[in-house]
């Protein structure tokens, strides 16, 4: 069964009097437990693609169906709930929050979900930052720990709902590709363990080799579509 | 809750310098209202103590439409026989009054036999008096013994400025002659017994006698009493005694008014300066917190938009950052606070130790500042509430951010 589909969607952005089309009638499918990539040059519509897909944006035409449900109907409530239970996310520069530790890091998108007992909370996050190699740094803040511990950080912070889609919004551009590998495996092993879905952006050649279904985007539409391996166990 | 406040307090600490100076602001503002507020009514109280304790009387009683007159001491508005039993059932029916004094005042001329000047007499019985303005006795200067028996039959209480005028020492023989209501003039012979001493200095007319000279002098039967004096047990019950006193004479249907010492006094203007000053220090203060507030907590979230985009797009919901921010200025408003409260109380405390001491007229006047635990309350109350206030615009506009466009911010 399909995990997400997009039907027709359309993102136009107006500038000024001008309208911009970021996407143009994308229609797709993503099944459940894939690890997808969207590559394509600076202003192909990869990061409004993964906006629209993660209700962080609301598309001028088209649907987002997750689950079947069209989450482009959300109010801005609706929308936090529904990311905050279904949808992690990787950003390009980590993103965490600076007066947080690790750990708290991790922890916080657990606070926004209620009547979570603590000690379960405890359960996850200390599972997670094990399985992402960052236990004898949790109590650091982000300013104390480099760029690819701040990415697993991240990377543990989007799994730690048990989300059943990870959107990574280009998550290797500012690490180097060793780093950058690292990171991408451990996003291909949460994927395995945890049944999440990952999608994430690129134009790292070399990184987009880890994808299972590879999507290319020019100027806001696909122009072509790779499927390595798709485990849908 | 708990979560929100630790992130709050920890966000507020990130620009640790601007912090600290901005509740500096905040906690200057609020020692200043503590140790003026502290000042001020200290000073207030005890001039109004002086004032209704050596002389007014927390209330008084009158014949309606004498105090329109006072300065004439007219001697046709008095209370009747009957009205003054009345009256003085009420009095003593009513819990918060501890002692009350029934007068007569008059104009007289006093004469030593060769100068002659005017004064204003108080006819009273000592004993009653005495209970009513308590700290009148030490403003009579001469050998008092018993303090409830500071004028006797015979006797005469001058004041400062007529005795030297007038060369008069204590002992001396005076003549008072008066014109009683129906016109007939009167004199009576009086030995000074002690010389008065006028509270605002030496400028005062006011002169005591016994009550049953007066009776004499004025040819009345009975005492018509034209004013009744009151002390209450506790000063802060006076609006609630004024109103119970007012609701008693009006049912009686009586031709009779009764005033607060605020409404015969000049000294009641300086009074509502003094609180008119205490007010605008905590409009300044309100100003400090919602300028500091806004300022900092705008500055707080134009500083964080792309922060504000991640914590919503990880499933933060709009009120909860709308809370967030909230308490950001809420917590700066309670440390703020919490420092100002502290070091106020302890500057007063110093004040205490060390005492203000001046002399006002004649009073020697010795401050020992202190502030009602209330005006404390306020004061922490408008902070709060001015930082919840100053706090939501910024707050508001946090929580009201597209999350798209807030992570896209740079």
């Amino acid at each position: 069964m399909d995990l997400i589909q997009l039907e027709n969607l359309t993102k136009v952005y107006q500038t000024g009097d001008i309208p911009v089309q970021a996407l143009k009638m994308i229609n797709l499918e993503i099944q459940k437990k894939s690890f997808v990539s969207f590559i394509g040059p600076s202003g192909s519509g990869k990061s409004t693609l993964l906006n629209l897909i993660g209700c962080l944006d609301k598309p001028t035409e088209g649907k987002v169906l997750i689950n079947n449900v069209d989450v482009g109907m959300f109010d801005r409530t609706e929308s936090a709930a529904f990311r905050g239970k279904t949808i992690g996310f990787v950003f390009q520069n980590f993103n965490l929050i600076p007066v947080l530790t690790v750990y708290e890091n991790v922890e916080y998108p657990l606070l926004m979900l209620d009547h979570l007992p603590s000690k379960e909370r405890n359960d996850r996050v200390s599972r997670l930052l094990e399985k992402v190699g960052m236990t004898d740094q949790k109590k650091k803040y982000p300013n104390q720990i480099s760029g690819g511990q701040k990415q697993r950080v991240a990377v543990a912070r989007a799994l730690v709902t048990n989300p059943q889609i990870v959107l990574a919004d280009e998550p290797t551009a500012n690490l180097d590709h060793a780093t950058a590998f690292k990171v991408i495996n451990i996003m291909h092993e949460m994927t395995n363990e945890f049944g999440t879905t990952f999608i994430f952006s690129t134009h790292d050649p070399k990184i987009v080799g880890e994808a299972e279904v590879i999507y290319t985007l020019e100027d806001g539409a696909i122009i072509s579509s790779e499927i390595k391996k798709v485990d849908t166990k | 809750m708990k979560n929100l406040i630790m992130i709050a307090f920890r966000n507020l600490f990130r620009n640790k310098r601007r912090t600290i100076l901005t509740s500096s602001l905040i906690t200057f503002g609020v020692v200043l209202v503590i140790v003026f507020g502290g000042l001020a009514i200290s000073f207030k109280s005890q001039m109004v103590g002086t004032l209704t304790n050596t002389a007014m009387g927390d209330l008084q009683i009158h014949r309606k439409g004498y105090v329109e007159s006072i300065d004439n001491l007219p001697l046709s508005l008095t209370l009747s026989g009957t009205e003054l039993a009345n009256i003085e059932k009420t009095l003593n029916n009513i819990f918060e009054i501890s002692a009350y004094s029934p007068r007569i005042k008059f104009g007289a001329m006093i004469s030593n036999y060769a100068q002659t000047s005017n004064i204003r007499m108080s006819a009273v019985y000592p004993k009653m008096e005495n209970r009513t303005v308590t700290e009148f006795v030490k403003r009579i200067k001469g050998n008092i013994t018993d303090p409830d028996q500071f004028i006797k039959p015979g006797e005469i209480l001058v004041p400062e400025n007529l005795m030297k005028g007038l060369s008069l020492k204590i002992g001396d023989e005076i003549v008072l002659v008066a014109t009683n209501k129906d016109g007939s003039v009167n004199a009576v012979t009086l030995h000074v017994a002690a010389m008065t001493e006028n509270i605002f200095g030496p400028s005062g007319k006011d002169g005591y006698m016994h009550i049953d000279d007066a009776q004499s002098l004025l040819r009345e039967n009975e005492p018509e009493i034209v004013e009744i004096a009151i002390h209450l047990k506790q000063y802060d019950q006076l609006n609630k005694v004024y109103a119970q006193l007012k609701k008693s004479v009006s049912a009686t249907k009586a031709q009779i008014e009764v005033h607060t010492w605020e409404q015969l006094s000049p000294f009641a203007s300086i009074a509502r300066i003094v609180d008119l000053l205490i007010l605008v220090v905590k409009f300044i203060l309100i100003s400090i917190v919602l300028v500091s507030i806004l300022n900092i907590m705008t500055m707080s979230v134009y500083e964080r938009i792309s922060e504000i985009g991640t914590i919503a797009a990880i499933g933060t919901p709009p009120r909860r950052i709308l809370s967030l921010f909230l308490i950001e200025g809420f917590a700066m408003g309670l440390l703020s606070t919490l420092a100002g409260i502290l070091i106020g109380l302890g500057t007063l405390w110093i004040m205490n130790i060390t005492k203000i001491d001046f002399t006002f007229g004649t009073m020697n006047v010795s401050l020992a500042p202190s502030i009602p635990a209330g005006e404390v309350i306020i004061v922490a109350v408008i902070v709060m509430v001015v930082s919840l206030f100053a706090g939501f615009q910024p707050a508001y506009k946090a929580s009201k951010m597209e999350p798209v466009d807030a992570l896209g911010h740079n």
